[in-house]
């Protein structure tokens, strides 16, 4: 008789809707590259979507190329081909996973997405350093490749209180781009095309916001697993009337769940953990597995939340664009992001924390400043630290994590 | 050196017990064939260790070998060893709790639990307070924190490199060319400790060489061998409470204790068998499991 696998994870129907906006997404982008009657620009995840938007650009996010080279565990394959050219395996994965793979010819758009071969040329690469200064490098390396202009916005990083001088520079970048792109797209700024796409931002942001907040549930509706892949739309489609759309049906299915008492988890969810980090894209499904067999969801966390931008406002598109870019959770200070972490552990009821320490990406990493053991002495909410990465999986050791996710909730269950 | 008599004919235990960790372990009782005995099982990336255990929680066998690359055949003969030392039968193991890296071959065991529960579990046993454990094993290092419960409140594995790990000082062994086991006795005998500072495994060996080269005694080398393994453990975590200490590496060198106590300026205790401890705590899981069966 053949051996029935118990099914572990309740899955969602809107996925299927999500799938089809990426598959759009993409063949748009190859079609627009290939016929060369739409001009592309390439940005990085928080970089100013609107702005090219309403310019009349298609965005190609390479983080998002990237990420799907780590979750068809193509990355580690390719990083060592970048590590020969002079980038070091130290550095951001994403870049030396994006860029070994560019140099061997592959991408896995070709198997994900049948008829597209590459990823699509730019007409220009328009960065934003609030998450790191690794984009730079890659996104110079590809300018330099596509004979491209790079342009963008430099950014306060480790940000405090933000005040007017903060808002005002990175008001101003903006500004400045936007004779370059205006001459690269061949037409004038429209304001009320940038106020449209910025109001759009701002609605698919707060669906987006809304979705994740139905965790607090209990049983939560969504796992964290869940909400890496779900998010794509609100990564790449930000200031499209698509995303808003898919983000509803998402919502609706979710408060739908929550309504119902129906968690992501088919048994029990004995424990809610919060996940600081990144993903380790590779590994989504065996950790999801690997949790849910422990009757654990992961719930929450500070890596999904980073596309919810609640300052954007269409009556002040460049200042607020500034602001929501600054706020962001990456391009704050430690203090800001310990009392951020503590208000999601409260808001979704975590029973502990896991800390993921990416070896390439101490941006993503906030374990490596004693930030663990002082949350722990102000809310005695237990942690655990894996380390790991997003791409690179010979910087992980599965038996490892296994032991210690196991020993983390032996350790709950006893403090119980 | 106390000999240590077992309820077995004539066996000798797995590791001498150095007098200053014997505790009051009732090793020879004679055991009826009724009574009920608890089996753990701790398959560790070096060694498989079994501890038998009867109702009141006293160690009456135990078994260990290299783990090999067969597990499940290893976990099987020292089960089989540690039975007869106990002069038990295999039908009074009443449960079997495995642990260790690969606890999931261990087809006898009815049920598993993570190393470092195992540990934790086995040091309170021997030391009902609050503790911090050190283990330091064959591939990895543990640091364990316990309330006076016995609770765990946190714990720290270091598995990125085996620098400060059994696997180190095995290499720095080959490296030297002498035998492992005359490490302890030659560390004891060195008059001033060269210093090892890398925390890289390869770099360290490089650092041997060099005072290879200088002509340095290969007893300081030892000595500042152990020095770094102790500074390795030391950079995992704050040490706090009272320290036990468990594992292979201190079972078999024991002036690794010793010169743990001269770094922290603290008394460092270590149960009866620190090499045990992971598949002590394992039997009395499975004891523990016995008990709410029953309930
Ligand atoms: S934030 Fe981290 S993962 Fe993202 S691009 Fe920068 S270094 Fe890479």
């Amino acid at each position: 008789m053949a051996h029935e696998k118990k099914q572990l994870l309740r899955r969602l129907e809107s996925a299927k809707e999500l799938s089809r906006f990426m598959a759009d997404y993409y063949y748009e982008l190859n079609e627009a590259a290939l016929s060369g009657k739409q001009k592309i620009a390439w940005c990085t995840s928080v970089g100013p979507a609107e702005l090219l938007r309403s310019l009349g650009y298609l965005i190609y996010f390479p983080e998002t190329h990237a990420a799907m080279l780590g979750a068809t565990r193509m990355a580690t394959e390719m990083i060592p081909t970048a590590n020969a050219m002079g980038y070091s395996p130290e550095i951001c994965s994403y870049l030396t996973a994006d860029i070994g793979a560019f140099v061997k010819g592959i991408t896995p758009l070709s198997t994900a997405y049948k008829g597209i071969s590459s990823v699509p040329k730019p007409d220009v690469l328009v960065y934003n350093t609030n998450q790191c200064r690794d984009v730079l490098d890659w996104f110079n390396w590809y300018g330099d490749k596509f004979n491209a202009p790079v342009i963008g916005i430099q950014s306060h990083r480790s940000v405090g209180e933000i005040t007017e001088s903060h808002i005002a520079s990175i008001a101003s970048q903006i500004e400045n781009l936007v004779a370059p792109l205006e001459q690269l797209a061949g037409r004038k700024l429209d304001m009320d095309a940038l106020k449209q796409a910025v109001a759009l931002s701002r609605e698919c942001s707060d669906l987006w916001a809304k979705c994740l907040a139905t965790a607090s549930a209990k049983p939560s509706p969504l796992t964290f697993f869940d909400a890496t892949t779900l998010m794509g739309p609100a990564v790449v489609g930000r200031g499209t009337l698509q995303a808003v759309k898919t983000y509803r049906l998402l919502l609706d299915e979710l408060l739908e769940r929550v309504a119902g008492g129906k968690g992501a988890l088919v048994g029990e969810e004995k424990f809610r953990l919060y996940w600081d980090g990144m993903p380790v894209w590779g590994r989504l499904g065996m950790h999801s597995t690997m949790f849910a067999e422990l009757n654990v969801n992961v719930i929450a966390s500070t890596y999904c939340s980073s596309w919810i931008f609640s300052a954007l406002d269409s009556s002040d598109p460049f200042k607020s664009m500034a602001r929501a870019y600054t706020e962001l959770f990456i391009a704050r200070d430690d203090t800001y992001k310990e009392k951020y972490i503590q208000s999601k552990l409260e808001v979704f009821g975590c029973d502990g924390i896991l800390y993921h320490n990416a070896r390439t990406c101490p941006n993503n990493t906030n374990c490596l400043y004693g930030m663990p053991q002082r949350l722990f002495a102000k809310t005695g909410i237990p942690f655990v630290t894996m380390d790991g990465d997003l791409n690179d999986l010979r910087c992980l050791s599965d038996e490892q994590t296994k032991t210690n996710i196991e020993a983390f909730i032996e350790q709950l269950e006893e403090m119980k | 050196m106390v000999a240590v008599t077992c309820c077995g004919p004539d066996v000798q235990p797995a590791i001498p017990a150095p007098t200053y960790y014997l505790k009051s372990s009732n090793m020879s009782k004679a055991y009826s064939t009724e009574q009920s005995i608890y089996a753990g099982v701790d398959v560790g990336a070096s060694h498989t260790k079994v501890a038998l255990i009867d109702t009141a929680g006293h160690l009456c066998g135990h078994g260990v070998r290299k783990s090999g690359v067969n597990f499940s055949a290893t976990a099987e003969m020292c089960l089989a060893d540690a039975l007869h030392m106990a002069n038990c039968t295999p039908d009074q193991v009443t449960h079997t709790v495995s642990t260790g890296y690969g606890r999931h071959n261990v087809t006898y065991a009815t049920g598993n639990q993570t190393e470092i529960g195992c540990h934790a579990k086995g040091c309170y046993f021997y030391f009902p307070e609050a503790i911090t454990v050190i283990d330091i094993g064959g591939q990895d290092n543990k640091i364990i924190k316990l309330d006076s419960q016995g609770r765990r409140i946190s714990f720290k594995m270091n598995r990125k490199c085996a620098a400060g790990t059994g696997a180190f000082l095995e290499e720095m062994a080959t490296r030297l060319d002498i035998p492992l086991s005359d490490m302890d006795g030659l560390a004891r005998q060195s008059s001033e400790t060269v210093k090892i500072g890398s925390y890289c495994t390869v770099f360290s060996a490089t650092e041997v060489l060099k005072y290879v080269r200088q002509g340095e005694k290969v007893q300081d080398i030892i000595k500042g061998l152990f020095a770094s393994v102790i500074r390795r453990v030391l950079e995992m975590d704050a040490l706090t409470e009272k320290v036990v200490m468990t594992g292979g590496v201190v079972a078999h060198n024991p002036y690794l204790i010793d010169l743990f106590e001269e770094h922290i300026g603290r008394v460092i205790m270590t149960p009866p068998f620190p090499q045990l401890a992971g598949a002590i705590g394992a039997a009395l899981y499975a004891k523990a499991n016995q008990t709410s069966d029953n309930e």
